[in-house]
């Protein structure tokens, strides 16, 4: 609980990483990490190359553990987590855009956003359910016609809408993306920042984004800074969209 | 794509979107399995065929009383001498004693289908002129076909033995100037003799036997012979022909009586058979050997090609078991494709091959039969082995880090 009476979605406490941990050339890249986020934040995560920010995404998206401090998730603590559960955790919770799309070549695009339901057969929506779901996000991000589409015929533009609602079919609170816009031009990256905080409106995800884009991360609403392992500055931002 | 579940959807895309790997591989194993068939049954057909003839018209075992021997009146003296020599003794037709009761224990052991009776010895058979030394085998026909599939070696004639019938060798008949029907007359050295009709001609395979074979019903034989209602041997059958050896020394703990396998009267044909079946074992164990290491070696590939995508798909929720489930059913599958394209190659091999390989005389040396037992089990072996070869690469794919393989 914090002041204002909910549960933070993500409580990150002297976060620690070291990568090759009693080696020689052990390094740390992460060096006591406090973040807060609350549910339906919109966030960039900005730093130069080098400045740990890809490390800390990982960790927040529960592909790579800490090597000291806490971290809960939507009220959970998760650092001690096991494989299996942090694969769980993943599957409920989190949301994933890479900068280089990685959709599954071998499968259409709707079939690319029905993948984590399939996954979670046993929990999840029935499967026409599914097939449905994915039709009215591929709707939302304006692709209804390129649903029987390999990802290999489709512009990046649109892999990447294809990403975005494959990151959130099935309904996760955060969705972390790394550089969504990285390999795009201006034009698409601007129409994907618009989906992006479209879907933060309308379903209340929130999302942190890792972006070198200063014009894109000036229009989030808060701007989190991270230089040699340290966040440097944590802001509100009053000019964002 | 949604019935199948998670893993065997996945692991057919991942099949059909490498394309050629998985045709490659397919068509490696199917050509392994097609070997492993052919072998199989040219194998099979060569075998048969070469105990067929060397058993002929013999019983798998035959049980008869114990030699009688020569027992010395001086076991050797005080003062050390001894019998310079000891003259074996001329055999005389000796008889099965209370032999109803051993045909019924026979017939109860393991591994034992039928037993018959049987009255044999040597007489003469005699037509006009012509006569000829032959061997009498005094039968119950019905039993006897149970264990001596004489109804294959007909040439003509019924197949009958009742009173005064007799069944004779084709080069018999030959000799004696013989046709199906007509009479001739055996006589034994005891001076017995009788007239038997001609019911059938049979082929038995050798020109010895059939020179020499006379079968008749059981009383006429023992009548002949002097044995009136005695037996000279028990001839068995067995399930397995191969394991008549196992059968008989069952039989010898249980009886006093002589018995004498197939295999013991065919000792080198025996050999020669086992080291066959070696040979091939060895050739079909290193051919799965190379069958299962090249499905593995396709997956241990496609495991480092599809890095990003087991990352993506690990980092969308999918456990570490699913990821191995995928791999391994990707190996199940190569291994059941090739399994049936092989069975249909093989089959195809067979049948061309049963067209050219011929047997002496000129017969086809095996058949193509559609042992559906033979495809289920080397499809479900083919199965289990594919499964197996993929779970080194599996579990490569299972304990890749997620993160480390998005980053590429």
């Amino acid at each position: 609980m914090n002041a204002n009476g909910k549960t933070p979605l993500v409580e990150i406490r002297g976060l620690h990483k070291t990568y090759n941990e009693g080696l020689p050339n052990a390094e740390e890249v992460l060096h006591g990490i406090d973040l807060v986020i609350q549910p339906g934040e919109f966030t960039a995560l900005i730093g130069p190359s080098g400045s740990g920010k890809s490390t800390l995404l990982n960790i927040l998206g529960l592909l790579e553990s800490a090597s000291g401090g806490s971290y809960r998730l939507g009220g959970r603590d998760v650092t001690a987590f096991g494989d299996d559960e942090r694969t769980l955790a993943r599957h409920e919770v989190l949301g994933f855009i890479f900068q280089f799309h990685h959709l599954l070549p071998a499968f259409s695009a709707a079939e690319n956003i029905m993948l984590p339901g399939l996954i979670g057969r046993s929990r999840a929506v029935v499967q026409s359910d599914l097939r449905e779901r994915a039709m009215e996000l591929l709707d939302a991000v304006g692709l209804r016609e390129a649903c029987d589409k390999k990802p290999t015929e489709l512009s990046g533009g649109m892999q990447q809408r294809v990403a975005i609602a494959r990151a959130l079919v099935h309904g996760p609170q955060l969705v972390l993306a790394d550089e969504p816009t990285g390999n795009l031009d201006t034009h698409t990256s601007d129409s994907i920042f618009e989906l992006l905080r479209r879907f933060n409106r309308d379903f209340g995800t929130a999302l942190l984004i890792v972006t070198h884009d200063p014009r894109l991360a000036a229009r989030c609403d808060r701007i989190v800074e991270l230089v040699d392992g340290r966040i440097a500055d944590d802001r509100a931002n009053q000019r964002s969209s | 794509m949604n019935a199948l579940g998670f893993e065997l959807t996945v692991a057919l895309r991942f099949l059909r979107e490498g394309r050629m790997q998985t045709a490659l591989i397919i068509g490696g194993a199917a050509i392994g399995v097609a070997v492993i068939f052919f072998i199989t049954a040219v194998l099979t057909g060569v075998q048969g065929d070469l105990i067929k003839r060397v058993t002929g018209a013999q019983p798998h075992i035959v049980i008869k009383p114990p030699e009688e021997i020569v027992a010395p009146l001086i076991a050797g003296s005080a003062d050390g001498s001894r019998l310079a020599s000891i003259q074996a003794r001329p055999q005389r037709l000796t008889t099965i004693d209370g032999w109803p009761a051993l045909a019924r224990n026979t017939e109860m052991t393991d591994g034992v289908v039928a037993v018959a009776p049987v009255a044999t010895g040597s007489a003469l058979g005699i037509k006009g002129e012509a006569s000829r030394s032959v061997v009498i085998v005094g039968t119950d026909l019905e039993r006897y076909l149970r264990v001596v599939r004489l109804d294959e070696k007909v040439k003509s004639g019924a197949l009958l033995l009742e009173t005064g019938d007799a069944l004779i060798g084709i080069e018999l008949a030959k000799d004696l100037g013989a046709v199906l029907g007509d009479r001739f007359r055996v006589q034994s050295a005891l001076g017995n003799s009788e007239v038997f009709r001609i019911r059938a001609l049979l082929d038995l395979g050798s020109r010895e036997l059939n020179r020499r074979y006379v079968y008749t019903d059981l009383r006429a034989a023992q009548s002949l012979l002097g044995i009136p209602g005695r037996i000279t041997n028990l001839d068995v059958a067995v399930n397995d022909i191969m394991r008549a050896e196992i059968v008989s020394a069952q039989l010898r703990a249980q009886s006093g009586q002589l018995i004498e396998s197939w295999i013991q009267t065919n000792n080198q044909v025996f050999a020669a058979i086992k080291n066959q079946d070696i040979m091939t074992l060895l050739i079909r164990f290193f051919i799965t050997v190379v069958v299962a290491l090249g499905i593995a070696s396709v997956l241990v590939v496609s495991v480092v090609q599809k890095r990003k995508e087991i990352g993506i798909l690990r980092a969308i929720g999918a456990t570490r078991r699913q990821m191995l489930g995928v791999f391994l059913l990707q190996g199940g599958i190569v291994g059941v494709g090739g399994a049936l394209l092989g069975s249909v190659l093989g089959m195809m091999l067979v049948s061309l091959f049963s067209r050219i390989l011929r047997n002496a005389e000129g017969q086809a040396l095996f058949s193509l039969s559609f042992d559906f037992r033979l495809i289920a089990y080397v499809v479900v072996g083919a199965a289990v082995l594919g499964l197996m070869a993929a779970v080194l690469p599996a579990r490569n794919a299972a304990r890749l880090d997620p993160a480390q393989a998005i980053r590429g």
